[in-house]
């Protein structure tokens, strides 16, 4: 057997491959502006018993016939980070555009989550742009800020859009940039903390996405909720690894390919297998 | 639609904003209505009414008006149709579920007003709903501050008139509300000039208890396992109660209920025995929103029952005795009938989260999803107890805010999909 899971987020686009017992093959690649191009050469030459889409763009894999089947990053985050601890209670991952935080009971199950997913407040965009503002990549951002000496700068705004200027004229002001880089950190610490707590906390505690890699943010957040943090050897692969293992179970369980939109096997409903319209077209803009 | 062309220039359209509104709507219904499997056969009535949305029913309001007739414009169920109907005019409820007329209203509101509010106001400010311009006047209501200080600035465009809903129901709340259906009474004869006597009320509250009657019969039906209808397709059902006429509109529903009855009898459904059963509770979805139960039944479960206004409020309160003694005591029973309406405007409602509680029972919910429209402040206040109370009953339940755009579908589509994924 050979299944694959292809997480396609807002910033990368995770593949892992699964053959029944380990991992064949993982990988990350950027989104970049055309995503269904950059998940086609990730998976050419390839051939998969079944393929599961997850991420904000797994319904384009699923219109173009990449996908078998869609899940949901929710789900797919779940499965994944009980297949890596069967402990695991909470899942908070931090990816690109979005936010979540996904309670899991002792199967694996999702029994309740939240999502930001709305503003920039609280994922990687947040700190990529702050990180720009100070002249970072984003990957030092966490060690510069982890090497600030005095104490951090309050950051009075979490709206990226006033944070950057905000940033910009404590600079101006001469303030040293290792301290309101952690500033920054803090400010989005405080965000992610209030999110987690509102679906509660509970160990163990696995902290994925993409921003799960910055050690000034992993620091703050287990002061914020007073936790350890698992941090997975590859967290920006933690959902398509849960979208490999829930296709190898669909196999498992005998369940056949049907294709995302084929509903009526399933519900007695087809809802068009484009799947939702535009409501905007509603109204003909 | 081309036989209607005269019609919308003389209501004063801007056709060429209403042509784009139409051309997008049968792509879109296609897609959402047409493609469900084992439709009732009845639906093709309501089909039929979406398809002649802005023309033959609007047709029909203006052959009432050429014969003298007037058309209220209403919002709201706390506006009683049986008085309108008792002095021979026509209400209808206005547009107020799409994002396109959004930015025109903003052009004057604030934006940070529900999407309801402002859809309504754009449409008129547009010239791009019929019924808005077919309307001789616009009956609104407090029943949230949004709406109250938007009926100020749209009687510049347009007469409004407004009850005040009291937001309370002591005994002093309770003669407000008669002294305001009393006022109502006077407004509408004035505007009709006829006079509503105590005959021809009790004979509007008939039709109108008629039309409320085959809306109990369509929610008591989908109490059945496997479900005999889709969400989608009853709320459109509850959607066309708002401006079709009366009579027919209840002769098409017991047709509909009729089918769904023998459905019942026959074990058939829409959607497996084993599907998910959600019940939908929130802030109103007028035509053409249908992004909620899209969602659901995307995600393979089917909304059983709405608690909103486009839903069981609908006929809360049964039957409206009749009384043809005085229209003093008409008005009585059909404003103890209205204050049943659990809405969020009343403080305190309970009723509300009773309704809820009894309806996760009788419909056999496995969960609840609650909407809100964003900047509603009674909706998404009241989520908050609502939520509460479903958890303490161990009901599982998803607080979703949004509204009428495509990326607040998007957003609210994963939220509903690891939902249902859940139960």
């Amino acid at each position: 057997m050979l299944v694959a899971g292809l997480d396609i987020g807002s910033r990368t686009i995770a593949l892992v491959e699964w053959d029944g017992g380990r991992v064949r093959r993982a990988e990350v690649v950027d989104t970049g502006a055309d995503p269904l191009s950059n998940a086609l050469t990730l998976i050419q030459g390839r051939a998969y018993d079944r393929l599961v889409a997850t991420g904000y763009g797994r319904y384009l894999a699923a219109e173009r016939a990449l996908a078998d089947e869609v899940i949901t990053e929710i789900k797919a985050y779940a499965i994944g980070a009980h297949h890596l601890y069967p402990d695991v209670r909470t899942v908070l991952d931090v990816g690109g555009q979005d936010s979540k935080v996904i309670l899991v009971d002792p199967n694996g199950r999702v029994v309740r989550f939240e999502m930001n997913d709305r503003c920039a407040a609280g994922t990687g965009r947040f700190l990529e742009n702050m990180a720009r503002a100070l002249g970072l990549r984003v990957d030092q951002f966490g060690e510069h800020a982890l090497a600030a000496e005095g104490e951090s700068v309050q950051i009075s705004s979490v709206c990226t859009v006033f944070a950057e200027s905000e940033v910009v004229s404590l600079i101006g002001r001469g303030e040293d940039s290792r301290c309101v880089a952690l500033g920054i950190h803090r400010a989005i610490a405080r965000r992610l903390g209030a999110m987690v707590r509102r679906v509660g906390v509970r160990e163990r505690f696995v902290f994925a996405g993409g921003v799960a890699h910055n050690p000034c943010l992993r620091r703050l957040l287990i002061e914020e909720l007073g936790v350890s943090l698992t941090v997975p050897p590859s967290p920006q692969t933690v959902g398509a690894l849960g979208a490999a293992l829930y296709a190898a179970k669909q196999i498992e369980r005998g369940n056949g390919r049907w294709k995302h939109g084929d509903h009526s096997g399933r519900t007695g409903f087809t809802l068009s297998s484009t799947g939702h319209p535009d409501p905007r077209r509603v109204a003909g803009r | 639609m081309e036989e209607y062309r005269a019609m919308w220039e003389r209501l004063g359209i801007n056709m060429r904003r209403h042509d784009m509104l139409l051309e997008a709507l049968p792509a879109v219904y296609e897609k959402v209505y047409l493609s469900q499997q084992r439709r009732p056969q009845a639906m093709g009535y309501f089909d039929f009414v979406v398809s002649e949305i802005h023309g033959l029913r609007v047709k029909e309001l203006m052959d009432h008006k050429d014969k003298g007739g007037k058309v209220f414009g209403t919002f709201c169920v706390y506006v009683p149709e049986e008085v309108i109907v008792a002095a021979g005019g026509i209400a209808v409820g206005l547009c107020g579920g799409a994002d396109f007329s959004v930015p025109t209203a903003e052009q004057v509101l604030p934006r940070n007003l529900c999407a309801l509010i402002k859809s309504a106001f754009g449409f008129k400010l547009g010239r791009i709903c019929p019924y808005f311009q077919a309307a001789d006047l616009i009956v609104g209501e407090t029943t949230c501050d949004g709406k109250k200080k938007t009926w100020e600035i749209l009687d510049e465009y347009i007469p409004t008139y407004v009850m005040d809903l009291p937001n309370s129901r002591t005994s002093a709340d309770r003669a407000l509300w008669i002294s305001e259906l009393q006022r109502f009474v006077r407004k509408v004869e004035e505007v009709t000039g006829n006079s509503i006597t105590a005959e021809n009320l009790a004979e509007a509250t008939r039709l109108i208890n008629r039309k409320r009657a085959a809306l109990q019969r369509l929610f008591e039906v989908r109490k059945a396992r496997p479900a005999p209808i889709s969400g989608l397709d009853a709320l459109l059902v509850t959607q066309i109660s708002f401006y079709d006429d009366p009579a027919r509109f209840t002769e098409k529903t017991n047709e509909l209920c009729d089918e769904l009855e023998a459905r019942v009898q026959a074990g058939e459904g829409v959607a497996p025995p084993d599907a998910k059963r959600i019940l939908y509770t929130g802030t109103p979805m007028p035509i053409p929103f249908w992004t909620v139960p899209l969602l659901i039944e995307g995600a393979g479960a089917v909304v059983v029952a709405e608690e909103s206004c486009t839903g069981t409020r609908l006929v809360a309160g049964g039957e409206t005795p009749v009384r043809d003694t005085s229209i003093e005591d008409q008005l009585i029973a059909i404003a103890d009938r209205q204050l049943q309406t659990n809405c969020a405007c009343f403080t305190p409602n309970d009723g509300r989260v009773d309704d809820i509680l009894r309806m996760v029972e009788e419909y056999e919910v496995d969960g609840v999803i609650h909407f809100s429209l964003s900047f509603c402040q009674p909706y998404n206040l009241e989520a908050v107890r609502v939520q509460k109370a479903l958890q303490e009953a161990g009901v599982p339940v998803l607080v979703l805010e949004g509204d009428y755009t495509e990326e607040q579908a998007g957003r609210l589509r994963t939220r509903i999909e690891a939902f249902v994924e859940t139960l």
